[in-house]
């Protein structure tokens, strides 16, 4: 049901994200999905790639800080008011977003949200008791 | 004017002789009254008749500051509650202040000193006096305050911040002389620029500044923004607070009050005396303070001394030249002493493991600001952005409560401070003082 997204501290300085993706691409990771939080001082990027491991290894060894996050990935149709058939979902069952993205599926009508929730064990629950169909890991990472 | 003119400008010779007697009932009296001395005394089978006069100094032990630190608070009073009046305390290395005291006639010294640190600035009893030090237990703003009452001065407690307002009542007041610290003296002199004050045509004529190290260069501009004479005012508040040494008109070194300070300069390492004119380590020895008298006590600050005569005034006390260093790793940020073991130990309750770090200080608009850099490792990594901007604020908090000064803190990646041999350089200080 959860899938595994890296998050990686990055210092507000230029190239230092370029350096990430660098790293990345020299390696063969592929990412399937992105959001990069900023402050003033520091940001957070979020990423879902295709080999959580591998990733996690080049960038700890590049002295990265980075760590794994549970987060959750729902389809939906990709017509309008389709984030808001889950989020009021959500909202009814008072399950708090921390932070959340989304992207649009290649040659599909499907849209994809990343959710990292609060109380993610209630928000499956939640979820499956509404009929919406929640990714797996396997199904995102191999888009 | 010269305040005490019988004892300032007292032959070297007589003076000595002074000297002589107050330090042997000095050491009779710590002998009797502190365990820590008789103790150290001991081990060294010192008795107090072996100090005959002066020239004895060199047996006695030297104190320091973890000394007061290990018997915080009271342990090295020499006299009971019932005697001390007045109690301070600066932060300490580890978390545990520094506590000094006084008695009736510690703070009768202290005044007299500080009326003597005034007059020989060039201040009268006809001056109003614009005390921008801060009250409190920080010594300088109380030390500045007796010191013109003493000398019959008037004194205006403004203490220090609230700036614009403080601008107005130096104006309205007619002040002629200023205290404070020099940094402020330029923040000052900005904001009076913004505040369409021209600081070059105030009623001041007098600048009395110390709690930091600073140059000629600072001198100079301070001089020239507020058209004064600045003169440097040196104190710590183990010995009594400001009031150690003053400069004169001369601008010539600071006329070192050693009748009731005697001044050393040793090598750091060797514990040697170093000879006349030549740098090392200012230590002191309060020749008649009652609550918290320090035999010897190294104050880790870089100087030379001379006993040249001095060219501006007939003062004859020794001359010691501006602070050129330290030999710890203490900072001066805004006149309050900070060390990097302070804050290392604030991240270590924060973090739970030895963190990594890095203290800049640098001097913005005139003013000292400080930003500590840490780097984010595993264990307080959030991929929230509101807990890591919690931590930071936790770390801000933290540090300022153990300060007593602003910091701001900067999140960085790890491996981004500089290792050197493996341990890391905690301080990087852009100030240009």
């Amino acid at each position: 049901m959860k899938l595994k997204q890296l998050s990686v501290f990055i210092e507000n300085r230029s190239g230092r994200l370029a350096d990430v993706t660098r790293l990345l691409g020299e390696n063969g990771i592929n990412m399937r999905a992105l959001s990069l939080a900023d402050t003033s001082d520091f940001g957070i990027l979020r990423i879902i790639v295709n080999d959580v491991d591998k990733a996690y290894n080049i960038l700890k060894e590049e002295n990265f800080t980075v760590s794994e996050t549970e987060v959750l990935a729902v389809e939906v149709p990709d017509i309008p008011g389709g984030l808001h058939s889950i989020l009021k979902i959500l909202a009814k069952d008072g399950i708090n977003v921390e932070y959340m993205y989304a992207f649009v599926e290649k040659a599909s009508d499907k849209a994809i949200l990343v959710f990292r929730l609060e109380d993610t064990e209630k928000a499956i629950k939640t979820l499956q008791k509404n009929n919406i169909g929640i990714l797996t890991g396997e199904q995102v990472y191999n888009l | 004017m010269i305040f005490n003119e019988k004892e300032e400008c007292q032959k070297p010779g007589e003076r000595k002789e002074v000297q002589s007697e107050r330090l042997r009932k000095l050491i009779a009296r710590v002998y009797e009254r502190v365990p820590f001395y008789k103790k150290k005394f001991n081990e060294l089978k010192l008795k107090p008749e072996h100090i005959k006069s002066l020239d004895d100094i060199e047996k006695l032990p030297f104190t320091v500051k973890n000394d007061l630190r290990d018997n915080y608070p009271f342990g090295l009073f020499a006299s009971p509650m019932k005697d001390i009046l007045e109690i301070h305390a600066s932060s300490g290395t580890t978390g545990k202040p520094t506590v000094v005291a006084y008695t009736k006639n510690d703070i009768k010294l202290w005044s007299v000193v500080m009326a003597r640190a005034i007059a020989c600035a060039g201040g009268t009893p006809n001056d109003i006096i614009h005390n921008a030090y801060g009250y409190g237990l920080f010594t300088g703003g109380l030390g500045i305050h007796y010191g013109a009452l003493e000398l019959g001065a008037t004194v205006v407690p403004i203490s220090s911040g609230g700036t614009k307002r403080a601008l107005m009542l130096m104006r309205d007041f007619g002040c002629t002389v200023l205290t404070c610290t020099p940094s402020f003296a330029l923040y000052m002199a900005e904001e009076a620029l913004d505040a369409g004050i021209d600081p070059s045509k105030t009623t001041l004529k007098v600048g009395i500044f110390g709690a930091e190290p600073w140059s000629e260069g600072m001198r100079r501009e301070i001089e020239k923004n507020w058209n004064i004479k600045a003169t440097d005012i040196y104190g710590l508040s183990e010995i009594i607070g400001p009031g150690v040494a003053q400069e004169c008109a001369g601008q010539d070194g600071l006329h070192v009050f050693s009748d009731f300070f005697y001044p050393e300069v040793i090598d750091p390492v060797t514990g040697k005396p170093v000879a006349e004119g030549e740098k090392g380590e200012l230590v002191f020895t309060t020749l008649t303070k009652e609550a918290l008298p320090l035999i010897r006590y190294r104050t880790g600050d870089i100087v030379s001394i001379t006993n040249e005569p001095c060219k501006g005034c007939k003062r004859t006390f020794p001359r010691m030249s501006k602070i050129m260093g330290r030999t710890d790793d203490m900072l001066i940020i805004r006149g309050v002493n900070v060390f990097p073991s302070q804050i290392e130990s604030v991240l270590l309750q924060v973090e739970g493991a030895e963190p990594h770090y890095l203290i800049v200080v640098d001097r913005q608009h005139s003013m000292d600001v400080m930003e500590i850099q840490v780097e984010v490792n595993e264990k307080i990594f959030s991929d929230e952005v509101k807990k890591l901007e919690d931590l930071a604020g936790k770390i801000k908090k933290e540090i300022e409560s153990v300060l007593g000064i602003m910091v701001s803190i900067k999140l960085v990646e790890p491996k981004t401070i500089e290792r050197s041999l493996g341990k890391a350089k905690r301080v990087l200080d852009k100030r240009k003082i």
